[in-house]
């Protein structure tokens, strides 16, 4: 089964592999992060969103996790890249690093989350369809903007300061990647004075279906 | 500029208490600030501020108590940067594209005091001074150098409070600019040909002291 995003053309292929064992509504969840997050700037908020991430897993646990499923889509989308994408010189440069960032964020994130009790998601099977450089580097721009959304929606839910103090630091790393990428693409590094948070009733709203 | 054409989205911001509430949506421009400012309405038990009047206290104390202390700490910041931005426009070392990015930053930096000041105000705060600030404008290097210095320091800063920030509205409001902040200083990194991440994977925060200290050879007054 792989259930599409249609919020967004770049997005409409992203499929997460909903058959494996180990699918959780993290992953879910993931999608309508994904869908809602593509609406750059689109908001609509409703009064069942904290439950939605509740359903997964409360509290700061599920928070993470949810970062943390994030995180291995972009580091799969960056390894991947390697070899998939055709770059040179600073591009290919700026894809190696961004990957490493990603992978030590998925490090990083599975340690605090065992750290704190919690039992680590595992990494969902991830199908990127874009073709060429300049469709990977539009479908970069969407995970990296999304990423900064969902950490800055996420963050305030957080009840630990020392969750909070890494969530801040990496997002702050997202934010960085994502004016990068807006670079390669000619697209402003910073569109908005103020960054959108993830508009949480959007992600309730994609993940609804998928939630018995 | 994105701005102007998201009316529909501040109507569902500024008509949904819960959005109102959280500040999970921030669009941009005008828009933003009514977001703020809505945002900040179930926040209002923060005490008055003695902006400007340090009195010995350290860190953000000296900017007022609590979360009303850390929100003028940041618009004094805000005010440091949008100055910054105007003295360069004004110096005409930038043409093109590089100025066109300067305008932008600098008119989000505006952004950020005019939103920051609306905060401090419906927290029942005292907003902060502007501060007389002096640059030093003397080439285009090392103007985008001192730039990025300026916005990787800014978002440090913002790093460096947020665990300090009591109220949910106000957390959002400065990882909204946070990021932003972020942005900013990566593409100036970019432009220098500069590490896009200095601390590498995970961003280093600034504390107040360590930060007012760095910008004080700019602030005249």
């Amino acid at each position: 089964m792989s259930d599409q995003i249609m919020a967004q053309p770049e997005l409409a292929g992203v499929h997460i592999d909903t058959d494996s064992e180990d699918i959780s509504r993290s992953e879910v969840i993931l999608k309508g992060a994904l869908a809602a997050g593509a609406v750059y700037g689109a908001l609509a908020v409703g009064p069942f969103v904290g439950r939605a991430l509740a359903m997964a897993e409360s509290g700061d646990v599920g928070i993470l996790n949810f970062a943390l499923t994030l995180e291995y889509l972009e580091a799969a989308f960056y390894e991947e890249a390697q070899t998939r994408v055709n770059a040179s010189g600073d591009l290919k440069s700026l894809i190696q690093l961004v990957g490493r960032d990603e992978e030590e964020h998925v490090g990083a994130l599975t340690e605090t989350i065992k750290k704190l009790g919690g039992k680590p998601v595992a990494e969902p099977k991830f199908d990127f369809p874009y073709s060429g450089t300049s469709g990977f580097l539009k479908l970069a721009q969407t995970f990296e903007d999304t990423g900064v959304s969902a950490y800055n929606g996420a963050a305030p839910q957080i009840k630990a300061k020392e969750v909070l103090e890494a969530a801040g630091s990496i997002v702050q790393v997202e934010a960085r990647h994502a004016a990068a990428i807006r670079l390669q693409n000619k697209e402003e590094p910073a569109p908005e004075a103020f960054d959108p948070a993830l508009p949480e009733a959007k992600v309730l709203k994609a993940v609804e279906p998928f939630i018995a | 500029m994105a701005v102007a054409n998201k009316p529909s989205a501040l109507e569902r911001v500024t008509s949904d208490p819960v959005s109102r509430r959280k500040l999970l949506a921030v669009t941009g421009g005008s828009t933003a600030l009514a977001a703020f400012l809505a945002a900040c309405g179930s926040d209002s038990s923060s005490t008055t501020t003695m902006a400007g009047n340090g009195g010995g206290k350290t860190g953000t104390e000296q900017f007022g108590k609590g979360d009303v202390g850390i929100l003028n700490y940041a618009l004094t910041l805000e005010y440091l940067e949008t100055a910054f931005y105007e003295d360069v426009i004004k110096s005409g070392l930038f043409k093109g594209s590089d100025l066109a990015t300067i305008r932008k930053f600098g008119s989000e930096e505006a952004e950020h005091v005019t939103a920051l000041t609306g905060f401090v105000k419906q927290m029942g705060g005292t907003p902060a001074p502007k501060p007389k600030t002096e640059f030093p404008l003397k080439s285009a290097k090392s103007v985008l150098e001192l730039a990025a210095t300026v916005e990787n320091l800014g978002a440090a800063a913002y790093l460096g409070q947020a665990p300090n920030i009591k109220g949910a509205s106000v957390l959002a409001a400065a990882l909204s600019i946070h990021s932003v902040e972020g942005r900013h200083a990566a593409a100036l990194n970019t432009l220098l040909g500069e590490p896009i991440t200095p601390d590498g994977a995970f961003a280093k925060p600034a504390g107040a002291d360590e930060v007012l200290k760095s910008v004080e050879p700019f602030i005249v007054g």
